[in-house]
């Protein structure tokens, strides 16, 4: 097991880029803590396959640095890693039986019998197929092959770190949340540096540690799944982890205010920055009212889906929503929304301002 | 994919099964009807039994020929199988390099069968031939017409240079379809180059290859015309092979009992040999598409 | 300074662009290149001795072995294109080829489509027996078929050529057809039948279009194998359809073999074949794999 330590890196595939567009992976520093539960969320395309890629050897970056405990291994072979990694499509060797699949990667590294007997017998248990061991492993089921892939990387008890890109794509529902308390007992366990590659926002709030989000190349926030609820750094954050996502309004700032339209709203906190900011709230924190203080809106419709309800309005031109509890009343003549005290986030270029003395807390 | 049961689609079948009908069927019932009659010439027939199948099957001439036959099957498909794989997994995957090794590869399967003999006919000569030039200038003595090596390692040679790019071009189609991740996944694994290929690559490729083996096996067994246009079947009857012995035998000595039942026996063997190889192809098609 | 955003998201706004490490693109020999280059070099020397020879004149093909021509002459390609017994041999291959290819696939779409979408009874049974005329050596059928055509007047025609061509290619063209249009998904054909399209009208307009590159690649396959086919076009012709492959035959007289002549009509033989490829580089592999892949 190892901190693993990303330098400087960033890669593109063209030959020759030119400007930071021309690279699938932009500039980033950071530490892997040793034994921690990452997930890298984000949509398709944003640079997660890549990063990982990169963290395994399969893929050596165009610039900066990979270490391992302090060890540059940027451009070891995946061997020298020791790094197991879980495809987003499982890969079974067809001709061997499942009892061969789980030894293949320790006999590879010559392994005495008796030991690779022993753990394959465990994880053959762990990923209940103790019954299909002698199995051929073609003609299995997706799951099954995907359980007997991950099986592969967790038999390697030595290893550095275990990687995942989306691996219960192909699972059935039930079977996915079945496997991911595997992978997370696993963890508790063993205490393996696992990151998970995903772009589904359940997976990886409940799965990880530190969620790590990725938009376009960049890592726009590290952070537990709660500083990513309250606090979004980037408004792509904001947008994609929640449902709905929070809202947005362009505003200015003004001290400890910011207008939006002809309304005021305070901030709680003061915020010092020039030029057009966006105030961006939560559903969960939209209040409903009629008269009164607030921003004026206009009621749309009302979404009822089951545990809450999910209410749309219309302020200014854009559409904002705002969740209601399950037993709560929508009156037909709400005109006004109001922000629950310090949920509030002011964003600039899409990034997050910090008020002056810095975050509660 | 569950088909259903339709009838009407025999009506879909309909062009073809007259169409194959008319060029297999007649003919073929022409030679079962030679198969079973003997002539005196002038177009009297008079029905003969199975005499010539007795006959055949006691004559040296057709057991040799089969089993030159299948000495030449048997070591082409020995030497193009293997070569072929060879070449498929070091074939560039992509770009322009791809595009020209399959265009280039193809070319001698595009060239019609005696041009190939003709090619390989005055490549092979000492006095203007490359091949036969330059092994002469070794000092090696060569020459295909009448040493009884020379000529097999010749038409060895030859179709190896003619056919292993369909071998190659098979397993090439199916190396194609390995989705990166399993190397990616073998690399990970730590897998060494020939568990890759062992574990890997092969049976991914096992249904092409029998495509393959079922296409060289029953090609190799019809050849006729290349050898005929290098050796003739010579020097004396080394290089007759089965349908150069029947081509002699029916339309040399106009022998047309013996040729027609020799030609049955021979579709027969083809075609049970055939059969086993879709047989195994088919249930291997099913257990994939598991 | 109020800007307080996570250091390592600060650090991803902006960035150096630095050289991009050449390690993993390094150009090294690679064993691969030269095995290919070696089996390339093998396919193409004894084509190019054709071509070598093809270019001179007999006396220096006799005379002087050299490898590359020295006194070069286009005299052997000029003597084929400018004699029309030469060169109806090439009409005469390409009209049986042409007619060949465009029966085989006629018959072969809607059968193939019969077998990729249906069960009936002797499906199964059908096919193999379709293939096992693909099995049919040649040389079995020469002299059947030259009686038989003989006797309904089509000996020493194009189309009979081209039908007895079909025994191999028919079947052929079905494999491979059926192998392409059981990767179409069947749902196409109901949303089809659904909006109301009659079959013709759906196998036409929908269906065909999607599986142009296998009717390509059957045409291919329909086209080589007529192509280089010797022995049934010599038997069932003798003046009027002979094909250039037995025209060849012409070279060898009396005063010996015209050899630079023989090597030019060879070398016009592999020119349309060359052709035909690159239309299809694309889809080759999967074609010899007969669509299954």
């Amino acid at each position: 097991m190892a901190t693993i330590t990303l330098d400087n890196l960033a890669h593109s595939y063209l030959p020759d880029p030119k400007t930071p567009e021309d690279f699938a992976l932009k500039e980033l520093n950071h530490d892997w803590a040793d034994g921690e539960a990452y997930a890298l969320l984000g949509s398709s395309g944003c640079g997660k396959s890549t990063l990982l890629n990169i963290i395994s050897g399969l893929l050596i970056p165009s610039q900066g640095r990979v270490l391992f405990d302090g060890r540059d291994v940027t451009t070891a072979p995946t061997a020298d890693r020791n790094i197991a990694q879980v495809f987003q499509f499982p890969v079974v060797y067809d001709t061997m039986t499942v009892r061969e699949n789980l030894a293949f990667p320790l006999r590879n590294r010559g392994m005495e019998a008796e030991e690779i007997a022993r753990r394959v017998g465990r994880v053959g248990t762990m990923i209940g197929m103790e019954a299909e061991l002698d199995r051929k492993a073609r003609g299995l089921t997706a799951d099954a092959k995907q359980k007997i892939s991950l099986g592969r990387g967790m038999v390697r008890e030595d290893v550095n770190a275990l990687l995942f890109d989306e691996p219960l794509t192909v699972i059935d529902p039930h079977m996915k949340w079945e496997l991911r308390t595997q992978l997370k007992k696993l963890h508790r366990d063993f205490g393996h540096t696992m990151i998970y590659v995903t772009h589904d926002q359940t997976e990886a709030l409940t799965f990880a540690d530190k969620v790590v989000v990725m938009y376009d190349g960049r890592v726009v926030q590290i952070g537990t799944p709660q500083e990513l609820f309250e606090r979004p750094a980037h408004t792509f954050v904001g947008y994609f982890i929640g449902s709905p996502g929070m809202n947005l309004f362009d505003a200015t700032l003004d001290g400890r205010q910011a207008r939006i339209g002809d309304a005021t709203v305070d901030l709680g906190a003061a915020f010092r920055h020039r030029g057009p900011v966006q105030v961006g709230v939560r559903p969960e924190f939209i209040r409903l009212a009629t008269g009164g203080e607030g921003i004026p809106a206009r009621l749309r419709r009302v979404e009822d889906v089951g545990r809450h309800k999910i209410v749309r309005l219309n302020v200014g031109g854009t559409e904002v929503s705002a969740i209601a509890d399950e037993g709560e009343a929508i009156p037909a003549d709400t005109d006004r929304i109001r922000f629950a005290p310090g949920a509030v986030n002011v964003y600039a270029d899409a990034w997050r301002l910090t008020p002056e003395g810095g975050d509660a807390r | 994919m569950k088909k259903t049961v339709n009838q009407k689609a025999w009506f879909l079948v309909l062009p073809v099964l007259v169409l194959v009908a008319f060029s297999a069927v007649i003919p073929l019932m022409t030679v079962v009807n030679y198969s079973v009659q003997d002539t005196f010439g002038n177009n009297q027939f008079f029905w003969a039994g199975l005499a010539w199948f007795d006959d055949m099957l006691h004559s040296d001439r057709m057991w040799n020929a089969l089993g030159r036959q299948m000495t030449f099957s048997a070591i082409i498909l020995a030497i193009e199988v293997p070569l072929g794989i060879f070449v498929a997994l070091n074939m560039p995957k992509k770009g322009f390099w791809s595009s020209f090794c399959l265009v280039t590869m193809s070319l001698p399967l595009l060239i019609p069968w005696n041009v190939v003999g003709t090619i390989w006919q005055i490549f092979g000569r000492v006095d203007i031939g490359l091949l036969g030039h330059t092994l002469d200038a070794m000092g090696i003595d060569y020459n295909y017409t009448q040493n009884i090596l020379d000529a097999w390692v010749t038409v060895i040679v030859m179709d190896v240079w003619h056919w292993t790019s369909l071998v190659a071009l098979l397993a090439y189609a199916g190396l194609r379809s390995i989705p990166d991740a399993y190397y990616q996944a073998a690399r990970i694994d730590q897998a060494s180059r020939w568990a890759v290929f062992r574990y890997i690559e092969l049976p991914k490729m096992a249904g092409v290859l029998m495509i393959a083996i079922l296409l060289r096996f029953m090609d190799s067994f019809m050849i006729y015309t290349e050898p005929f246009v290098l050796t003739g079947g010579g020097p004396g009857n080394a290089t007759t092979f089965l349908s150069i012995d029947l081509v002699k035998m029916a339309l040399g000595q106009f022998d047309l009992g013996p040729a027609a039942a020799f030609s049955l026996m021979y579709f027969l063997v083809i075609m049970a040999i055939s059969w086993v190889f879709y047989t195994v192809m088919t249930t291997l098609d099913a257990r994939e598409g598991k | 300074m109020s800007d307080t955003i996570p250091e390592t998201v600060l650090s991803s706004r902006d960035m150096t662009i630095e050289t991009p490490r050449r390690a993993a693109r390094r150009f090294r020999p690679s064993g691969s290149a030269v095995v290919m280059g070696l089996y390339l070099l093998f396919l193409m020397l004894p084509i190019y001795w054709l071509l070598n020879m093809s270019l001179k004149t007999n006396s220096e093909i006799l005379g002087t072995f050299s490898l590359w021509p020295r006194n070069l002459t286009l005299a052997n390609y000029e003597k084929i294109l400018t004699d029309a017994s030469w060169y109806m041999g090439y009409v005469n291959s390409l009209i049986y080829v042409v007619m060949n290819t465009a029966i085989s696939l006629a018959v072969a779409l809607p059968a193939a489509y019969a077998f990729s979408r249906y069960s009936f009874v002797g499906d199964k049974h059908l096919f193999f027996w379709l293939l096992t005329n693909r099995m049919a050596p040649p040389a079995v059928f020469a002299l059947p078929f030259f009686q038989l055509y003989s006797s309904i007047g089509l000996f020493d025609t194009h189309i009979a050529v081209a039908l007895a061509h079909c025994l191999f290619n028919v079947p052929l063209a079905v494999w491979i057809l059926e192998g392409f249009m059981r990767g179409v998904p069947r749902e196409i054909d109901e949303t089809a039948y659904i909006d109301g399209y009659s079959f013709p009208r759906f196998f036409i307009r929908i269906f065909m279009p999607l599986i142009a590159s296998g009717i390509g690649v059957a045409a291919f396959f329909c086209f080589m194998f007529s192509w280089v086919e010797l022995l049934l076009s010599r038997t069932l012709t003798s003046v009027d359809a002979k094909p250039i492959a037995a025209t060849m035959t012409r070279t060898v007289g009396a005063a010996g073999v015209d050899w630079g002549v023989l090597a030019a009509a060879g070398m016009l033989t592999i020119v349309p074949g060359a052709l035909v490829i690159w239309f299809v580089r694309n889809y080759i592999a999967k074609g010899f794999a007969l669509g299954r892949v």
